[in-house]
Order: C-alpha cells, then structure tokens, then sequence
C-alpha cells in the first residue's frame, strides 16, 4: 500500500485548506498592507509615524512571535476565536507590513518628473494621480509584491505546522501518527502540496513580469 | 517624504494636513486606550504577571530570566552556525552553477529550486524525519539533535537564496572583470575565488545582511515543532508555568526586534557606506532585485 496514492482525497481536501489559508491571507495583506502603504506616504505626520512604527515591528519581529501572541495572548483578555482565525490574523499582520514597504518602492519609483510634466501640462491633482502617477507605480510594485506574497504562501506552512485543522499538515500529522503510515513518504506528499502551490505562484509571477517588461 | 504625489502644501493644505493630523493622533489615542483598559479590566498590569519579568526581588525572577538567557543562547548558537554554514554552502552552490555549463549545471538548478521554494518548516520537519526514519547517525554532532535538524534546515534553505544573491552579484559586474581575469591567463576558477566573488560579496553586502535577519527570525519556527529549546519555545514553557503568556511573549517579542532592527540598521549603514564609497546607486538596485525576504 502506498500511503499517499492511498490517501490521494485526504491530501486533496488539505490541499485545498491550505490553498484557502494562503488565499484569505493573500487578500488581507494585500489591503491592510496598501493601507499601510496609503498611511507612510500621506501628508497627515501621526498617520505617517503610525506606518513606520507598525512596519519597523512586525517586520523585525518572527512571525511564530505574532502567531503565538495572538494564539495564546489574546484568550487571555477575552478574545476567543479558532486557530484558523489567528492564524490568518497573524499571517495578515506580519504580511501587510511587507506589503506596505513593496507598494511603497513602487511609489517612490516614479520619477518626479512624471508629476511635474503632468502639472505642466495642466492636468489637475486628481488627473495627474489617476491617469500618471498611479499607473505606473502600481506597475512597478507588481514584482515585489509578488516576492513578498510568495513567501507569505511558503510562510503559512508555519501556520500548518502550529495546527489549524483540516489542512495539509494535519493530514500528514494523522496519516504517520494516528494510523500508523511511514513519516517520510507521507510528508514527502505534503511537501509536494506545497510545492505545487509555491512553485506555481513563482511561474505566474515570472509570467506576469514579463509580460509587464513587454508592455514598458 | 515622496513629493511625486503632492504640490508644494499651501498655506490651506496645510490647515487641512493639520487638522488630518490632530484627528487621526485622537483616534489613535482612543484605540491606545481601549487596548489598555482591556488589558486593565482583565488584571494584565498586576504584578502577580509582570512580576518574574520585571521585579529583582520576586523570588522567581532569578530563575526566569536565567531560563530566558538561556533560550537566547540558543537562538544565537542556531543561527550563528546556520548562517556560517549557509554562506559557505552557498558560496559553493553558487559559483558551481556560474561555473558549470548549461546542461551539466541542470540538476545543480533543480536542486536549487526545490529548496527555494519549500517552506522552511517544512524542510526542517522533513530533516527530522529523514534523520528518524533512516540510520544517519547525528549524535556525534556537538549540542542536542534538535539543534542540528534546525541547523541543517536553515542551511539547505538560506545557501540556496545565498547562491542566488551571489550570482545576482557576479551579473552586476562589468562583463570586462571576467575577461580580463581569463585574458591574464588564471583559471576560471582563479577568475570566481579571486575576482568575482570577492566583488560580488562587497556589492551584495546589504542584501547578505539583510538575508541574516531573515535567518535569526526563522530559528524561532522551531518553536512550533518542539524540536529545539530556543527563545521562543523557552518563553511558551515559562509561559504555561507563571500563567502569563501576554507578558512573557512581550518581553520575547521586544529582545527578538531590538535584534532584528540593529541589525537591519546595520544593513542600511553599510548600503549607504557602499554607495558613498563608490558614488552610485546600481548596487543597491542589484541589491533590492535579489532580495525578497519576508
């Protein structure tokens, strides 16, 4: 018997939990993290200092640190939800302060030129970051943001790992342990489900960023 | 700050900003106040949970921090070892690949991608594994085994991202350093250990940097697996005795930044250092490409 093709439904369901924790995680940091991005560069200095200070501690601090503060912290003031949902939380908070620093090379990419020109020729504020400035600091954001996510998905084996149920690592947990399989090639099968996602992302984001270098 | 978005403020704008300032420190306030007082409400700030931290004359404080000291010297054992061996490894991964020719490097590339784009958690379980399940034999190894799966599962993952920011450096270089090297009459491989390494090295400096933040913070995913008593781990098991895990993993949480930022702060002077040295900027853009750590 062989303890993966043997269990094939049971790696597809954690697969797809795990695909789900990567993909709530994904649209989370994405906006709390643009937000972040929106805070650093905006006129108003307290939300400025809020930015850098919320970036300058999640970014030095190890994700496992978030994990367990909100796992274990957190129950502690009355804050009580499932593991799933902590696990999210902290992927999202650690995540966003990347993000932001990512959306933040983008903007700061744009030459000032560009603004200046758009001034130039008359084009108003709202025109000039609309039509400008936007466009192509988006544009050039989209590689490191992409880096950024892809390790976010690589990271979220952490999350597997410290137990949320139902996920990839769970089905590996209760395959060698609870009935009895080979550790190594049952997660030989997890590692493959991770692969398949964190390579996958790669070749997208290499395909995206080509496409934008055609389109430059 | 980036003026690519904004005018110059006139004197309205700037009203305005103030104003936007003013609101926003209030309702930043307001949330500072809710947090506390919730943390207040539940007796967070008692003494009874702060103490064995903070309190000399708490009778397990000693104790505490000892244990605490401890996980530290044990964080710093597993990464120092982890990063000595990744850049030795990694050196070695990397000028094999620029060394090699297209087909014979393939299985070389292969391995390099499976690494890069495994977790590292998983790499790290799955060396505890390997070494369970076969007869490879660890104990020898100085320290505990935990330590070593840590270690090697580091290593496997942080050589292959060291390979690929060393041959980002070497591709940064002029084209002219190699000839020249080969036109003199060295070897090829007198050109890489005598020429281009050196030079990629001084060019990825801060992106190597940067990489031993991203190692130091990774020693703590150990915790999760219990493999290895580092910082973290010891912080959860003081935790589960005193009861008090919000304030022991505060204290963990503000050792592992202020490491992390002296050391991104390091990184940063020797950017600026580099780029004052030789009066450019295309290093630290070499530098930005190959890094993508989080």
């Amino acid at each position: 018997v062989d303890p993966v093709l043997d269990n094939l439904d049971l790696y597809w369901s954690g697969f797809l939990r795990s695909l789900g924790i990567c993909l709530w995680a994904m649209v989370g940091s994405l906006l709390l993290g643009t937000l972040i991005a929106a805070f650093r560069v905006s006129p108003v200095a307290s939300l400025r200092g809020f930015g850098t200070a919320w970036v300058t501690l999640l970014r030095n601090c190890p994700l496992t640190v978030v994990l367990f503060f909100m796992a274990f912290g957190l129950p502690e003031i009355g804050i009580n939800f499932s593991y799933y949902v902590f696990g999210v939380g902290a992927l999202i908070l650690y995540t966003s302060a990347f993000v932001c620093e990512a959306v933040r090379s983008g903007i700061n990419s744009v030459q000032a030129g560009q603004a200046e020109a758009a001034r130039a020729i008359g084009l108003t504020f709202t025109q000039s970051l609309r039509d400008i400035v936007l466009p192509q600091a988006l544009r050039s954001s989209i590689p490191p943001v992409g880096s950024v996510i892809i390790a976010m998905f690589k990271n979220s084996a952490i999350v597997g790992a410290f137990g949320v149920g139902q996920d990839l690592w769970t089905v590996g947990k209760n395959l060698s342990s609870a009935q009895g399989y080979d550790a190594l090639p049952v997660f030989t099968g997890v590692a493959i489900g991770y692969l398949c996602i964190t390579l996958t992302a790669g070749a997208l984001l290499a395909l995206a960023e080509r496409r934008l270098e055609v389109a430059r | 700050m980036s003026n690519v978005l904004y005018d110059e403020p006139g004197p309205r704008a700037r009203r305005r900003a103030l104003v936007g300032t003013v609101i926003s420190l209030v309702v930043i306030a307001f949330l500072v106040y809710v947090a506390l007082s919730r943390l207040a409400d539940r007796g967070q700030f008692s003494m009874d949970l702060w103490g064995p931290l903070i309190d000399p004359s708490n009778e397990v404080f000693s104790q505490v921090w000892e244990l605490l000291f401890e996980g530290l010297r044990n964080t710093v054992v597993a990464a120092v070892l982890a990063i000595a061996l990744s850049l030795v490894l990694g050196t070695v991964l990397g000028s094999a690949r620029m060394m090699l020719g297209r087909w014979q490097r393939l299985p070389l590339v292969g391995l390099i991608e499976l690494f890069r784009g495994l977790p590292v958690v998983v790499t790290i379980f799955y060396v505890y594994i390997l070494a369970q399940s076969t007869d490879v034999d660890i104990s020898w190894l100085p320290g505990e085994d935990g330590l070593w799966y840590l270690v090697i599962g580091l290593t496997l993952y942080n050589s292959v991202i060291i390979a690929e920011i060393l041959r980002a450096g070497v591709a940064s270089l002029p084209r002219g350093q190699r000839e020249a090297a080969l036109a003199v009459g060295m070897t090829p491989r007198q050109t890489m250990a005598t020429v281009l390494l050196p030079q990629a090295f001084r060019t990825m400096l801060p992106a190597l940097i940067s990489q031993l933040v991203v190692i130091l913070k990774d020693t703590s995913i150990v915790a999760v697996l219990g493999l290895y008593t580092e910082l973290l781990r010891q912080g959860n098991l003081i935790a589960l005795n005193l009861d008090n895990p919000i304030q022991v993993l505060f204290v963990v949480g503000v050792i592992f930044i202020l490491l992390n930022y002296s050391l991104s702060r390091l990184a940063v002077w020797v950017e600026r250092w580099l780029s004052r040295a030789r009066g450019g900027t295309s290093a630290m853009q070499a530098a930005e490409g190959a890094v993508a750590q989080t």
